[in-house]
């Protein structure tokens, strides 16, 4: 997928965004859906669009395809249906505080980081999974979660807080094979 | 320096969920800018999120949505254009961008309003009915003013730097506080300290005789 992405980034391609749209779009829509069913094609549409705008921004040694494209569904929502303003880091500037040059060698090998992601999110126990996809997904805060299952504030924070942690341990460990 | 006192996990999953609002997105974009520690945590939990979208159960789309999607590109001449290099030495800019966007400009064009004791504040206009953001300059050697806010307080050490108990905050440093931690930071003697602070919105009561009195209860 990534590979593909590039490819439209680089040339227009407009067979390689064809894949894009058919593997990406009907995720996109559900992932829409979760928050407003009634919008989720109309903004399917947009975020593919942006896609299509924003390839040739896309940099492959900072994220994956369904990374990058997370991102853009996830801004395309705040945007459209809570109407709300997000502030944005902008890797392009200039006061930015740069890596240390030795994490600038140690550069991972990150495409394989979804799949890897997908794995471990399998193991977690289903509690540290749960919180996270109504997270994700529903967009609740960690309160309303708290509400909605009856469980103490801290009891969420710290289920998203070890889930988060080993699936983190797991991209570590998985890239540093070459 | 690399900054030694992070974003929580909470904030950083939240702020990659999309379910943080613009005020307490405002301290973790500019807190990114400063942390590359951070920056890389960050793209974990976007990771996280590709993962979820790759995962989620996909819903059919309609069947003319790839022609329609087609006739669209073929439309759209409207593509992002990579950004110009700019002008600006890097190590020259003391605010970053997400913050530069809200005071519209640097350091020398935030607008400061006296506190008293020589503190002064600027707070920044936000669609966010649910925080106060606001920047702060505390002189050398001197506590922050008494600010009462009751809920969490999230503080970016911008210059300067601040103490608080034993802990040194210095550029790029986050305190994260809740209501209940009595604390007094003192600029450290050799500058004055500028720091980003988002704090829960004050209550709002709906009887007028307690919106009368809650300044003066400074609740």
């Amino acid at each position: 997928m990534t590979l593909l992405l590039l490819q439209v980034g680089r040339s227009r391609d407009v067979e390689a965004f064809e894949a894009l749209f058919r593997h990406f779009g009907p995720r996109i829509k559900a992932y829409m859906a979760k928050v407003d069913r009634n919008r989720a094609e109309e903004l399917t549409q947009e975020t593919m669009m942006s896609v299509w705008r924003k390839a040739s921004l896309f940099d492959a040694t900072r994220g994956v395809a369904a990374s990058w494209i997370f991102t853009i569904a996830r801004n395309q929502r705040i945007d459209a249906l809570r109407r709300d303003r997000r502030a944005e880091i902008d890797p392009d500037d200039p006061a930015l505080v740069p890596e240390t040059p030795m994490a600038a060698d140690q550069a991972l090998d990150i495409s394989q980081n979804v799949r890897l992601m997908r794995e471990a999110m399998a193991t977690l126990p289903s509690e540290q999974l749960q919180v996270l996809e109504l997270s994700f997904y529903q967009e609740q805060s960690q309160s309303e979660i708290a509400t909605r299952l009856a469980l103490p504030l801290g009891t969420v924070k710290s289920r998203m807080r070890l889930g988060f942690a080993k699936l983190r341990a797991v991209l570590e460990g998985g890239s540093k094979q070459p | 320096m690399m900054p030694q006192h992070h974003l929580s996990e909470d904030l950083l999953l939240a702020y990659a969920a999309g379910n943080l609002s613009e005020g307490w997105t405002i301290a973790v974009a500019s807190h990114l800018a400063f942390c590359p520690q951070c920056r890389a945590q960050s793209a974990q939990a976007d990771m996280l999120g590709g993962a979820m979208l790759d995962t989620i159960d996909p819903e059919p789309l309609a069947n003319d949505a790839w022609s329609a999607m087609r006739a669209r590109l073929d439309a759209d001449v409207q593509l992002a254009k990579a950004l110009p290099a700019r002008a600006t030495a890097p190590g020259k800019l003391v605010l970053p961008m997400p913050l530069r966007a809200y005071v519209g400009g640097d350091i020398d064009t935030i607008h400061w309003r006296a506190l008293g004791r020589g503190a002064a504040q600027m707070m920044l206009p936000t669609s966010d009915p649910t925080t106060q953001v606001r920047l702060l300059r505390i002189p050398a050697g001197k506590p922050v003013p008494e600010h009462s806010h009751g809920g969490r307080e999230v503080t970016l050490v911008l210059s300067g730097s601040f103490r608080d108990g034993e802990q040194l905050f210095g550029p790029g440093d986050i305190e994260d506080a809740d209501g209940s931690v009595l604390h007094t930071p003192t600029a450290t003697p050799e500058a004055d300290c500028i720091c980003l602070a988002v704090t829960d919105a004050p209550l709002r009561f709906s009887s007028w005789i307690v919106r009368l009195i809650q300044p003066i209860l400074k609740i």
